[in-house]
């Protein structure tokens, strides 16, 4: 049993796709300046990874290894269309707002890493959970993020006033400045700062190190009266 | 007549750069910018690829895919723009193979400089978001291969300054938890809003 937990967990905090596998980064900057997309987004993607993994999981002892990549495409890509059309059917004002990033699920790298990494070794109840694991792991981060900017940017969460804003009679200032795409890079930034300073072990180790200052080693010597004279 | 195509390359350059104003193809974007010369050789065959593959991609939409384009086939009343999806990787999937079986036979040089770079562009999101992009806008054939090109410049131009950054900021001394992806994000971010200062110009 704690081996299917870790199966699930280990992905959300340990092994997180955006924070230190550097995977579906694109799509977590674009759609989080509302937290009600964010959410939508993170269901869609959770499902797909989930139901890829399983399908790919399935087929993995009959794929001959050298197209592999396109069937795994084929079966992601299906899988992103069903969920672009339920989208579009039920939510429709949602699916404009998040315009081609539901399309993009399918060039979404944790879907394609999860399946490659994951899915064609194992059998398709593990691979199920790992991909609903992953599917967690980028859905904290994004709505980490969706929370922060749109409670910051226009001071209400999912629509709700939590901050009484200066227009309505309140006191706070809708700070614009978390509503502009960029800031998300940041925000991800001070998390991956955050999630590190928590877990060591993710730190990188630096390629160059500055030299500690010890006594022995003057920098730039006084030139000699000797080395003056032989110039 | 020119004038506009001008218009679309610039735009899609500076305005609405694929990288740092949409976003598109940051996994790519970030793990492979810790060198200039990888960078740069990413740059180039993501312009190439851009460049085939959204003209191509734009004739199979006007042609086969959008509301009512088959009417050449006498099939007028046929929308099959639900397969769009499919139809654009399936595209740049055989486009990337394609090129890269023709640089392994015909320009080794460059085949062996761009080397794992090319499959990997078959999932950078940036290939496959020009194109649905393209759809978006609706543009011409013509207008199309302009798109293509300067989406493709527009990534490589932000990658080769991205990797210029971190080359110099390895020498530098930060907290350790900031050490690689953190800092490397923030500055991501600062060079967005660098980009975004393009936005206010009006060709």
């Amino acid at each position: 049993m704690s081996k299917y937990s870790e199966i699930l967990f280990r992905p959300v905090f340990k092994e997180n796709p955006i924070a230190l596998q550097m995977l579906g980064i694109c799509s977590a900057l674009a759609v989080t300046s509302k937290l009600y997309p964010t959410l939508i987004m993170c269901v869609a993607l959770t499902v797909t990874v989930s139901l890829s993994n399983f399908f790919i999981s399935m087929i993995r002892n009959i794929t001959p290894s050298n197209i592999r990549i396109i069937v795994q495409m084929t079966i992601i890509s299906s899988l992103v269309i069903l969920v672009d059309q339920a989208l579009k059917a039920y939510d429709y004002e949602t699916s404009k707002t998040l315009s081609v990033f539901v399309g993009l699920i399918i060039t979404n790298c944790i879907v394609m890493g999860r399946a490659e990494a994951f899915a064609m070794q194992n059998p398709p109840g593990v691979s199920f959970l790992d991909g609903f694991g992953n599917g967690l792991g980028y859905s904290v981060i994004l709505i980490i993020l969706g929370t922060i900017r749109e409670l910051f940017g226009t001071g209400t969460i999912l629509e709700y006033e939590i901050f009484p804003l200066v227009q309505n009679g309140g006191w706070y200032v809708p700070n614009n400045f978390f509503l502009l795409p960029p800031v998300s890079f940041i925000l991800i930034g001070l998390i991956i700062w955050a999630l590190r300073a928590w877990q060591k072990d993710q730190i990188e180790e630096p390629e160059f190190k500055m030299s500690q200052n010890s006594p022995e080693i003057v920098p730039n010597p006084p030139p000699t009266p000797s080395s003056k004279a032989a110039s | 007549m020119i004038e506009n195509y001008l218009n679309i390359f610039i735009n899609a350059i500076f305005i609405e750069n694929l990288a740092l104003s949409v976003f598109l193809g940051m996994c790519t974007f970030i793990a492979i910018s810790k060198k200039i010369e990888a960078a740069i050789g990413l740059g180039i065959a993501v312009i190439v690829v851009l460049a085939i593959t959204v003209p191509i991609n734009n004739l199979i939409y006007n042609y086969v895919l959008r509301d009512g384009a088959l009417a050449w086939a006498g099939l007028s009343d046929v929308d099959l723009s639900f397969v769009g999806l499919i139809s654009y990787i399936g595209v740049i999937a055989a486009c990337v193979q394609i090129l890269e079986m023709f640089l392994d036979k015909y320009v080794p040089v460059l085949y062996n400089a761009l080397g794992i770079f090319l499959p990997l562009i078959t999932v950078n999101c940036a290939i496959l978001g020009a194109s649905l992009f393209m759809v978006e806008k609706d543009l011409y054939f013509g207008e199309s291969v302009a798109y293509g090109l300067g989406a493709g410049v527009g990534w490589a131009l932000a990658i080769t300054i991205l990797a210029g950054i971190r080359e110099k900021l390895k020498y530098s001394d930060m907290p350790e938890g900031l050490q690689g992806l953190g800092s490397t994000f923030i500055i991501v971010g600062l060079m967005s809003f660098g980009f975004m200062s393009f936005g206010g110009i009006i060709l």
